[in-house]
């Protein structure tokens, strides 16, 4: 049950426990709990599970260790079309 | 990763068969949806341990909530993974299609939400999960103090990983080489919870992510510690696991939660392996308030799950499997979770 | 008066007053404007074709479409998967009392203009308001006659052993964009459903020898029409991952949610067997279409027993495809 995935930290409000963020999974923004992770900033990297915030993770790691977080831009990493075989 | 792939094949010859369990849920189904398992030497085995929080909740936890939801007093929020379990009275599925005011959320937030917007509605939340969740249900107990919703409660389901784990180990039946320890329970644990795994048990251990190069990474050091005869502790998800996990998440699951003995499907009362609310919330525990019980555990008649989830029966062994029992009609927790061993095997690997 | 009433489907007055005012001027056209009780059209050579489809979506109004955009994108991509040319929709309304006059106005127009991008007239309708049980709401029928072209015979049995596995875009966007406005789901997205008619997008195909077979990826999403494929042919096929074209919006709301794109509804895509002697120009032409710019073979049909879908997975290994259970819903394990 443990389900979580790497965002990145785009507004933050609220204080203490009731700190909030919205952070953006490259293009999808979602309010997120900040209550477990106080030192996260703005524009930092965290990892969210089920609306919470659960580590504060390093921007340079998190794109090596996440595939998908590779390459960005909208259409960029589409694939080129396998060729037909004849 | 293809030269990851040929030191673990390597490695891995002339070893005999090397039982490796995962205790994660995610890990199962993540080792299946990427292909993983299909590129693994085949002497290495992986065996799902109980770390679908779904699969080893025990029955008598599930025909409580479910009998909250038909007692038509409480509005039921529950993660959706919980929905089609099957209890005694049908799933929380089929009531909620009878009329049982059953929410599904993707967070306990959602439940603090609705619990705001229905103040005149007793609101139950259904709290399943192993460490990675419960500091979420902590801090929305927190929360509903300091907002003052007095008709908000929990009823508290969640689980420890390590006692399950010894508890697996103290069957001298247990015959397993390492573990591919949960990477996002040990965000918030840190390492240091699995030590007696290598100091007690000379087990290998490696904690993993998720993407396909950690879970390559981690079979693979599993399969070079138990060929160097060294086992130890190594994480290879450094990128979200700290040494220490995260001390914020412990304290505040501390402040509202306190260890209990606790029943696991088929393993029975594990001691200290589950979270009761501490007194100070008792006002926010659905078990007080409306003074449940949980019943007697039990499989379904002929299920499985409960050797499932101890790895010592693969989901085909199971005479069930792809037969009476399937997707669309499950008979166990296996079958139901997304992330149940036999959901897993029947979604990602059924070739007969 | 700003709301839908009872009286507006009792035959009366009123409802003369809300087809005339509100819907007629919308949708007007020639087969349309004579209001007789049916529509009449001229017999076309080729066989017909008939199909309809129902829309109850929730919410009414989402990123990039509506429900009455869906109602002619859903009932005309049907005929065109079956290589027809659509001819005409019809159009059943179910109101809810208290609906807004408004928003019925703001449907009826995406309708109309979804029609028009189509080329496919409103040719007969029918309207009818039922009380007001919880909270305001639209359903609609359309259902859809075309004319199939002679010689044209877009089946699975068609499908052999070798040919190829288009997909004409990205997948999961229309699914994705409705969860996003779910009730208590609810996240900010640049995400916007596909929802678009496609028989602009094939006519150039079906002149094609080698077309074996269409399909829109609806419900169930791409996974459930490969897995139809299976079903339908006894065959086998295999998809590589990583010829998939998925954005990175996608990937990562499908990540966030814990859903597999594969499973996720589409509107606007279309799911292509093609034998591989055509593939190269059915490829080129798709992507000369605006809808089809990210168009990808995406896999192969396999002569193999027992009959399977699979996945060739990124790093190489397999997996089985298999029509999604249920509707995607996020789950947090």
């Amino acid at each position: 049950m443990c389900l979580a995935v790497p965002g990145q930290v785009k507004e933050v409000y609220g204080e203490g426990l009731e700190r909030l963020a919205k952070v953006d999974f490259q293009g999808s923004r979602v309010e997120v709990s900040l209550a477990m992770v106080p030192d996260a900033q703005l524009d930092a990297w965290v990892l969210v599970h089920a609306g919470y915030a659960i580590e504060v993770l390093d921007e340079r790691e998190a794109r090596e260790t996440w595939d998908y977080l590779k390459t960005a831009g909208l259409y960029d990493e589409i694939p080129p079309a396998l060729e037909p075989k004849p | 990763m293809k030269a990851t792939l040929d030191a673990l094949q390597r490695d891995a010859e002339g070893l005999g068969e090397l039982r490796l369990m995962e205790v994660c849920g995610t890990h199962t189904v993540a080792l299946f949806r990427t292909g993983v398992r299909d590129l693994l030497p085949s002497n290495v085995r992986l065996i799902s341990g109980p770390g679908c929080p779904v699969c080893v909740t025990s029955q008598g936890y599930i025909d409580a909530a479910i009998e909250a939801a038909a007692s038509g007093e409480v509005t039921l929020c529950t993660y959706g993974d919980m929905l089609r379990v099957p209890g005694q009275r049908g799933s929380l599925e089929a009531l909620k299609a009878r009329g049982a005011r059953v929410v599904v959320c993707y967070s306990i937030r959602d439940a603090l939400k609705y619990a705001q917007a229905h103040p005149k509605e007793q609101v139950m939340f259904l709290a399943v999960g192993f460490e990675t969740t419960t500091p979420a249900s902590a801090l929305a107990v927190l929360e509903a103090a300091r907002l003052g919703l007095e008709r908000f409660t929990i009823l508290s389901g969640h689980k420890l990983v390590m006692p399950a784990i010894e508890a697996l180990l103290a069957d001298p039946q247990a015959d397993l080489h390492g573990f591919l320890l949960p990477g996002h329970v040990s965000v918030i644990l840190g390492a240091s919870p699995y030590r007696p795994l290598v100091d007690e048990h000379g087990l290998a251990c490696v904690i993993a992510g998720f993407e396909p190069q950690q879970l390559i990474d981690g079979v693979a050091r599993l399969v070079a510690q138990i060929k160097a005869g060294a086992p130890a502790l190594e994480n290879v998800y450094r990128a979200a696991v700290r040494p220490d996990g995260n001390p914020h998440a412990r304290a505040i699951t501390q402040q509202v939660f306190v260890a209990e003995d606790t029943e696991w499907r088929a393993m029975g009362v594990i001691p200290n392996s589950g979270l009761a609310l501490r007194d100070e919330y008792a006002h926010f525990d659905a078990f007080k308030r409306f003074s449940l019980s949980l019943g007697a555990d039990y499989d379904p008649p002929g299920c499985l799950c409960g050797q499932v989830i101890q790895g010592r029966v693969q989901p085909p062994q199971c005479p069930h499997f792809g037969k009476g029992c399937t997707l669309t009609q499950p008979i166990g927790p296996c079958m139901v979770s997304s992330e149940g061993t036999c959901a897993a095997w029947f979604k990602y690997a059924r070739r007969a | 008066m700003s709301q839908v009433l009872m009286a507006h489907g009792g035959g009366g007055e009123l409802t003369r007053q809300l087809l005339v005012e509100r819907v007629l001027p919308r949708l007007a056209n020639p087969l349309l404007n004579p209001l007789l009780d049916s529509a009449i059209l001229e017999r076309p050579s080729g066989r017909v074709c008939l199909t309809t489809d129902s829309f109850v979506v929730q919410p009414l109004f989402f990123p990039g479409g509506d429900i009455g955009r869906l109602a002619v994108c859903g009932t005309v991509n049907d005929l065109t998967c079956l290589g027809a040319r659509p001819l005409g929709l019809s159009l059943a309304l179910i109101l809810e009392e208290g609906l807004e006059l408004e928003t019925l106005e703001r449907v009826i127009d995406s309708l109309a203009r979804t029609a028009e991008e189509a080329g496919v007239p409103i040719i007969t309708g029918d309207t009818k308001v039922i009380e007001r049980q919880r909270g305001d709401g639209i359903l609609i029928n359309t259902t859809g006659i075309g004319v199939l072209p002679e010689g044209l015979d877009l089946r699975p049995a068609r499908i052999n052993a070798g040919d190829l596995v288009i997909l004409t875009g990205v997948p999961a966007e229309h699914g994705l964009a409705i969860l996003s406005v779910r009730e208590g789901l609810g996240f900010e997205t640049a995400l916007a459903s596909d929802a678009a008619p496609l028989n602009g997008l094939a006519a150039p195909l079906l002149a094609l020898p080698g077309l074996r077979f269409m399909r829109d990826p609806t419900r169930g999403g791409v996974a459930g029409v490969l897995a139809d494929l299976v079903e339908e042919t006894g065959l086998s096929v295999e998809i590589e991952e990583r010829a998939l074209p998925l954005s990175p919006i996608v990937r990562h709301a499908s990540e966030m949610l814990g859903l597999d794109p594969l499973n996720v509804a589409n509107e606007g895509k279309l799911v292509i067997v093609i034998a591989p002697a055509d593939a190269s120009t059915a490829l080129a032409r798709l992507r000369a279409h605006p809808l089809g710019r990210h168009a990808a073979i995406i896999g192969q049909i396999k002569p193999s027993t027992p009959p399977l879908a699979e996945l060739i997975t990124a790093i190489g290994g397999r997996r089985i495809i298999q029509r999604p259970m249920a509707e995607a819903t996020p789950r947090i394990c």
